[in-house]
């Protein structure tokens, strides 16, 4: 074999060797949480799992619906929260920033996403929370709170994917727009903006993919109530949270549970994804 | 709800006329125009007529300033930093740069680009964008305009039955013509083509250059073209460019049967370029 040849050959190896490295782990984690998972789910019973209201494990009770709805609630207000804030400071950023204001924004944007959730939830617990406390009603631990500081975490996600989108849609579509006499302002919201429409949503659903697997930020400012909350002032638990509440202590059937709950999480997360997936070929094929 | 005819007034002033295009009355003017890219002089004191409703054509080598010129009368150099203008640019016998809003000079003098630029919408909202930038509202003028369009664009038989489709889905050649259909849809006064064939197959190029002919009728045509031939084909005028000078400007005939300059001849004989 010449030395090119054996070179090549094991170029090849070493990242045949790397990439199986993330389908493995992908495929270990997959069938911990399966194996430990669906035997808790088979003895509670699927629809009391999915479906059962209450959660109380000292007295057996293993219903999660509370927890997939706080999931989705907060999910849904971080989408209210930040996906606008994030279009509109992408759609800033792309086209109307000057360069002295892009040279701000820009790293500050990239900061944003470098923040350990932690610090955020830190910030949840000592600003937000606070606010929400005397200024609206209930303790401030609560749905809002989680939302709004949730909405903050997903904007890099957003901006950078919707940034991005934008910033490939094709000069000539805006010279086209400008030579008919449109606006800026109207070239870019009415041409440019529907013409990266499918690279923006991409940038959504995953920032909808990181606020539903956010945890430590959620667990800080949502009050962690098993139950599904009557108001955004209400407190809420999230999936992640029941897990990382609960896990330190957690034995036999009610660890099943807690590890059944990543497995609907782990569902919910591969449906963004196909999502993702299948908004991205969308925009590819147009 | 507004009519575009209020709000888009056809102007019939008619400027006075001038050396180098002396024939018919002048549609647009350009005199004693400078312009720089950065450091770099890309037009040198430039001054042209282009006489209402005919064809002019602007010929030259690549990099000769032609389309720099082109992209001068409705104000696309703006979007190019660093670009500096001086002289003067009218459009009948009213400043361009200065008299006429900047939206307005683009509705009244229209643009079809080099490579087709439909937008990724249907190929009706792609005719429908510029009249309800213009504050059309109403559908049935809307419908009355996309049609009219179409049909003044020589395409409307091929895709009536498609109006809710992609224009992405059409070919080059009507990618190209629908382009063309979009950009008489403001009802524009002059038609600026910037090599608008040279993307297309020879089949597209003979329609394209048979519309421009119908379209003269009507519109004051100005185009940049690097084929001589389509030149001779469809422009009544010619004027020839060579490194940012514009070295002769006439009748079309008599600039390639009897060029004055010899620069002209050498070009139009095909001994450079």
């Amino acid at each position: 074999m010449s030395k090119s040849k054996f070179k090549e050959t094991a170029a090849r190896v070493l990242f045949a060797i790397a990439a199986a490295i993330s389908i493995l782990a992908v495929a270990l984690i997959c069938l911990f949480l399966f194996v430990n998972g669906l035997p808790a789910m088979d003895e509670i019973g699927l629809t009391a799992f999915l479906f059962g209201t209450t959660w109380k494990p000292v007295s057996g009770m293993y219903g999660i619906f509370p927890m997939i709805m706080g999931s989705i609630y907060v999910t849904a207000g971080a989408i209210i929260v930040g996906v606008p804030a994030g279009i509109l400071t992408a759609i800033f950023l792309s086209r109307f920033a000057g360069k002295k204001a892009a040279s701000v924004l820009r790293p500050g944007v990239e900061l944003l996403a470098g923040i350990p959730s932690v610090v955020y939830g830190f910030f949840g617990l000592m600003v937000i929370v606070p606010f929400i406390r005397t200024t609206m009603p209930g303790r401030g631990f609560s749905l809002l709170a989680a939302a709004v500081l949730l909405g903050i975490m997903i904007l890099p996600t957003v901006i950078t994917v919707a940034k991005n989108a934008l910033d490939a849609v094709p000069k000539s579509y805006y010279e086209g727009a400008v030579a008919l006499g449109a606006t800026h302002e109207r070239a870019v919201f009415n041409v440019l903006v529907p013409a990266a429409f499918s690279g923006i949503m991409a940038g959504v659903v995953l920032g909808v993919g990181r606020a539903i697997g956010e945890t430590m930020a959620v667990v800080m400012v949502a009050g962690n109530q098993p139950v599904i909350p009557n108001s955004i002032f209400d407190g809420v638990r999230t999936m992640t949270a029941n897990i990382v509440l609960e896990m330190g202590y957690a034995a036999d059937l009610h660890r099943g549970a807690l590890i059944a709950t990543g497995v609907v999480l782990f569902v919910f997360v591969m449906l963004i994804s196909l999502l993702f997936g299948a908004i991205k070929k969308r925009g590819e094929a147009q | 709800m507004i009519g575009v005819e209020e709000l888009l007034p056809v102007s019939e002033e008619i400027g006075g006329l001038s050396a180098p295009l002396e024939e018919g009355p002048a549609k647009m003017r350009v005199k004693d125009l400078d312009l720089h890219y950065g450091s770099f002089h890309a037009l040198k004191n430039v001054s042209l007529t282009f006489p209402k409703n005919e064809v002019t054509a602007l010929i030259g080598p690549s990099g000769c300033g032609k389309s720099t010129l082109l992209k001068t009368l409705n104000r696309m150099n703006d979007l190019v930093e660093g670009c500096r203008i001086d002289g003067t640019i009218e459009l009948d016998g009213e400043n361009a740069y200065t008299d006429i809003g900047v939206n307005d000079l683009r509705r009244r003098v229209g643009m079809v680009f080099q490579q087709p630029n439909p937008f990724p919408m249907s190929i009706y909202d792609n005719i429908a964008f510029g009249p309800r930038t213009h504050g059309v509202k109403g559908k049935e003028e809307l419908d009355a305009i996309v049609e009219q369009s179409l049909r003044d664009a020589a395409i409307w038989e091929e895709v009536k039955d498609r109006l809710k489709e992609s224009a992405l889905g059409l070919s080059g050649g009507q990618q190209q013509r629908l382009c063309i259909a979009r950009a008489l849809a403001v009802r524009p006064e002059v038609l600026l083509l910037d090599e608008s064939t040279s993307a297309l197959d020879p089949i597209s190029t003979a329609k394209i250059e048979e519309l421009v002919g119908e379209l003269a009728s009507k519109y004051t045509v100005i185009m940049v073209t690097h084929n001589m031939l389509q030149a001779i084909r469809i422009s009544t005028k010619t004027a020839f460019f060579l490194l940012g000078e514009m070295v002769e400007a006439g009748d079309t005939d008599a600039l390639f049967t009897h060029p004055k300059d010899s620069r002209t001849a050498d070009y139009v004989s095909g001994r450079f370029g």
